[in-house]
């Protein structure tokens, strides 16, 4: 793998972070960080339907005529979200039930869409699957982020470990927090990445 | 690079697209079938496990469904060397504070409330969602009580049951799906209701 490669990747991470710069896909964001596993649980799922959906769409878009191109990437999309949803029925059931409504809705996730019509569309595989993995990280990284600030403020525990006696501040579980907690991660993320932008 | 957007080559690409996808779907859907499948017959016998006494019959392969006041009930007798032991009822109320509660709750042959489990909710993270047990004990003073003589209803509605503070709306729901698991209980178990020998179960 060559600098371009890993430069798709990081990109994806820091300087165009769908949470954190690009501000997409905010209602699964907010949604699923009650604790970090389910923010973690939804990053990861996002994140495989991303990279597989963009390779798919890196391959068949010299063969989908312009005008039927959107209904053409939701099907993909579409088909891999069922896919992931159906093993982690199987496989995962605890988390599956915790993410409940939002592993169907990673069809209509903007992140998923946008990036298969601006980025893989008109780029190779390689640097398809690249970019999904690349902002799929920075997603991965966001909600685990939020989870855990909302987890460790709100039920005083970490992944479920819980290191302090007491309830917490019960509105950081609930969907206020949400807000509070990711407009204090993003001016912090501003701050530290500053400098390179 | 795309290909001209006639009718002939925009049908022909999506009805590709369309049958692929479709094919891929059905593949994992039968790959993932028995799994999916099991993780669910699992969960059921893990919440009769949890509210009924030990047992070594399969409860799932005896089940009693019914319909009361409109909604399904399903019964679970667990029986050990041939006599029952406890009867397991999935009960279900819509009105929690959002959404279903599914709840497990197990008596024993006499009526008593031997255990009860959530089976799902959507109840408020904080405040409702304590009637689950791995979060708070507040479900476990049903346990022990026969309805015959612990009126199924919170405090404030003049019953039995302390409700969950700042969540009334869940604790009254969670009492009115235990208050369906046992009627349907007593439509196969009608001689469990004997008042006269209600106090011992105190």
């Amino acid at each position: 793998m060559n600098m371009s490669k890993i430069h798709i990747i990081t990109k994806g991470i820091v300087k165009e972070n769908p949470i954190f710069v690009l501000l997409l896909g905010m209602c699964p964001t907010l949604g699923t960080t009650s604790s970090a596993i389910n923010g973690m649980g939804m990053g990861l799922a996002t994140m495989a339907v991303l990279t597989l959906s963009n390779m798919a769409i890196s391959l068949i878009s010299g063969f989908v005529p312009d005008k039927v191109r959107i209904p053409a990437y939701v099907v993909v999309i579409a088909t891999f979200t069922g896919i992931v949803q159906l093993l982690m029925e199987a496989y995962t059931p605890a988390l599956y039930e915790a993410l409940g409504v939002f592993i169907p809705l990673i069809a209509v996730n903007c992140i998923v869409l946008g990036r298969a019509e601006a980025y893989a569309s008109k780029n190779s595989v390689i640097n398809a699957a690249c970019d999904g993995m690349g902002m799929g990280l920075g997603f991965v990284m966001a909600l685990t982020i939020l989870g855990t600030v909302r987890e460790l403020l709100g039920n005083m525990s970490v992944f479920g470990y819980k290191f302090a006696q007491g309830d917490g501040m019960l509105i950081f579980i609930l969907a206020p927090g949400a807000f509070i907690a990711l407009g204090y991660l993003i001016v912090i993320f501003k701050k530290l990445t500053a400098k390179r932008m | 690079m795309s290909k001209e957007s006639n009718l002939k080559n925009m049908l022909l690409c999506l009805f590709v697209i369309a049958s692929v996808t479709s094919a891929l779907l059905c593949v994992v859907y039968l790959i993932t079938y028995e799994p999916i499948e099991e993780s669910k017959r699992n969960k059921v016998n893990a919440a009769i496990a949890l509210v009924v006494p030990a047992f070594d019959n399969n409860p799932s392969g005896e089940i009693i469904e019914m319909e009361i006041d409109g909604r399904i009930v399903t019964i679970y007798p667990a029986l050990k060397e041939g006599s029952p032991v406890g009867y397991a009822v999935k009960a279900s109320t819509t009105k929690g504070f959002s959404g279903l509660i599914v709840l497990m709750v197990g008596f024993l042959p006499d009526g008593t409330i031997y255990n009860s489990a959530v089976v799902s909710h959507l109840e408020t993270p904080g405040l409702g969602d304590k009637m689950e047990q791995k979060k708070h004990n507040w479900s476990l003073q049903f346990n022990g009580k026969n309805p015959t003589n612990y009126k199924l209803s919170v405090k404030q509605d003049g019953g039995d049951v302390d409700a969950i503070t700042a969540a009334t709306i869940s604790s009254r729901a969670f009492c009115d799906a235990v208050e369906l698991a046992y009627k349907a209980f007593l439509t196969v178990k009608p001689e469990a209701v004997n008042p006269g020998k209600g106090d011992e179960y105190e």
